[in-house]
């Protein structure tokens, strides 16, 4: 771009109050997941054929479903499942990413074309066909979507990790440390790994949403836990058929993920937009 | 024509190439990966006799050495060979064909509305005060990181059952795209109106701009003429995620709404691990991915003549 410009504007931040909700909203999630016994109202698992379909109200906040199970209950549960799920999905992400990029900056011209060359290949899938692939080849199940959806983001970490990785190489301090004789091993993870860390959580706070998104996701096709465990996207499925009679069962679960997701988006923009600064 | 033009194209026609070439290398490694291709082949049910299992392998050539096997894969791809349905027991090519039209229809048209939804955005926002600006920087958040399916059930249960104004799930015809195809637009247009709304933004402060309005032209004169062509380059830029955006999306939207079409055909050949249809319909969208991005390469220089005119410097 050569033209000039007359203001250079900004691109408008979250303010601070939109992070502090968007951090208060992940920390509740973190109670709900570790202590699911304090928020919860009903027995999740526990079925009522007395009151089958009832509407939202002051004994069941989110009414209830086919077999009288408490949705508020069973989305309080599901939590655990749903966000275990996706924090797995992320952890393989964020550490095959970083063993991929590390090794693709430091292992020489024909490591690192090779490997690039292979992240290229598999950036020009969406994460979710990724995703279905993976899970094709080792079949569904809680385990495996976390397998499958963290495999599936590895190639747009190693990307990130191997760009950072390949400038604090080359930067001064890491130089000072190789002519002083440091192996490499240690200033690796002495001065890289901490450096590239930081843009690395910057991404995994946005890819933290996207996996609970693609978890639900995939629940929802049927790949993931089976029934009759709580979960939010296999909470949606059983409901998306119950629309005509009972839109509360599809609706809450999913109402709970939205919410998780735009969280952890929110967070990950303040932190993108600090880290700038 | 630019002199590096030529070049320029074989290098990304090359480009492409390597990029299905590895996919399909990804794909054939995945069913090797799989292992027991035999009872993959037979699904579930009785253990194959030796007699069946012996039958098996010669008619796969399942004992040929991998580099056989992987010539061969490679062969029939390019024949146009997509293999033949673990479970359905259907010549895979045909499956796909089957399926794509109404996977096409939902594509287009979610295309076509997140382009618009994000030129309505962009123009009804741009230059305005803060307010506006920040209800609507929200409003693309939302609509960035909401989970589709999630949109695609309360639309369902608005508008299908609650006001019946749209044929609930499963229905042909035009008015059963619409629920569907705003789902699947939603996130695309959110990206693309915050790119679009930035870019307008830029190139109404830049000189040009600033002299079109100076020659007494208006608002709408300026944009209809000039600016918005800028803030269209950036989407033709992001043609190839907007294309993974929807392809990902669809397999999520098909399902929720009941529709026919390849995402709900990948879905329960991912859950019969039918490997063969599913690593079709992978290699079917790597490839409309290298073809979006290689002709979104061939456009460009015909959308901003910027290129053009450095080109004949």
């Amino acid at each position: 771009m050569t033209a000039t410009t007359f203001t250079a504007r900004r691109a408008p931040a979250a303010g601070r109050p939109v992070f502090a909700a968007g951090l208060a909203v992940l920390a509740l999630a973190l109670l709900v997941v570790l202590f699911p016994a304090l928020f919860a109202t009903h027995d999740p698992d526990a079925t009522d054929f007395a009151r089958t379909f009832q509407p939202p109200g002051a004994d069941h906040f989110f009414g209830t479903d086919q077999l009288g199970r408490d949705v508020f209950s069973r989305v309080v549960y599901g939590a655990r499942v749903s966000l275990t799920i996706a924090l797995g999905a992320t952890a393989i992400g964020v550490l095959g990413g970083m063993l991929l990029g590390l090794l693709s900056a430091v292992g020489g011209r024909i490591v690192d074309g090779v490997l690039m060359r292979c992240v290229d290949v598999l950036l020009a899938f969406p994460e979710l066909i990724l995703a279905l692939l993976v899970v094709a080849v080792i079949g569904g199940g809680a385990v495996n979507i976390a397998v499958a959806i963290g495999t599936a983001a590895i190639p747009a970490y190693a990307r990130v990790v191997r760009g950072q990785a390949g400038t604090v190489i080359l930067s001064e301090y890491v130089e000072a440390a190789r002519v002083l004789g440091v192996r490499r091993s240690v200033y690796l993870a002495r001065h890289v790994v901490p450096n590239v860390a930081g843009p690395v959580v910057v991404l995994a706070s946005i890819g933290g949403g996207t996996a609970i998104v693609t978890a639900a996701g995939l629940s929802l096709l049927g790949l993931g836990p089976p029934q009759p465990t709580a979960e939010w996207g296999a909470m949606l499925a059983e409901g998306k058929d119950l629309l005509g009679t009972a839109w509360w069962i599809a609706v809450f679960p999913g109402m709970t993920v939205a919410l998780v997701v735009v969280a952890f988006t929110l967070v990950g923009r303040n932190l993108q937009v600090r880290s700038l600064r | 024509m630019r002199p590096g033009l030529g070049r320029h194209i074989l290098l990304r026609l090359l480009s492409g190439v390597f990029v299905l070439w590895g996919a399909a290398t990804l794909c054939f490694l995945t069913v090797s990966l799989r292992g027991d291709t035999v009872g993959a082949i037979l699904g579930p049910g009785q253990p194959p006799t030796p007699e069946l299992r012996r039958q098996i392998i010669a008619e796969y050539g399942l004992d040929d050495p991998w580099l056989v096997q992987y010539g061969r894969r490679l062969r029939e791809l390019l024949t146009g060979d997509l293999g033949w349905s673990y479970q359905r027991d259907q010549p895979v090519a045909r499956l796909l064909a089957d399926q794509i039209g109404p996977t096409l229809q939902l594509a287009v048209a979610a295309a076509l509305l997140s382009v618009l939804l994000a030129v309505a955005a962009t123009l009804l926002t741009a230059g305005r005060g803060r307010l506006v600006r920040a209800a609507v920087s929200g409003l693309e958040l939302l609509a960035v990181s909401l989970p589709n399916f999630w949109v695609g059930t309360v639309l369902l249960a608005l508008f299908s059952f609650t006001f019946p104004i749209f044929p609930a799930v499963g229905a042909p015809g035009p008015a059963g795209l619409v629920l569907p195809a705003f789902a699947l637009a939603l996130p695309a247009a959110g990206v693309l109106a915050q790119v679009m709304r930035q870019e307008l933004e830029t190139a109404e402060t830049r000189p040009f701009a600033v002299s079109v309005l100076a020659r007494g032209a208006g608002l709408f004169h300026l944009r209809a003429r000039h600016t918005l062509r800028h803030a269209a380059l950036p989407v033709v830029t992001l043609s190839g995620w907007v294309l993974g955006s929807l392809a990902g999306g669809a397999v999520l939207i098909e399902n929720i709404f009941a529709r026919p079409g390849l995402g709900r055909l990948l879905a329960s050949a991912a859950a019969s691990r039918d490997l063969p249809v599913v690593t079709a319909i992978v290699l079917l969208s790597a490839a409309a991915f290298v073809v979006i991005n290689l002709v979104v390469d061939l456009l460009y220089p015909l959308i901003d003549p910027r290129l053009r005119a450095e080109a004949a410097r």
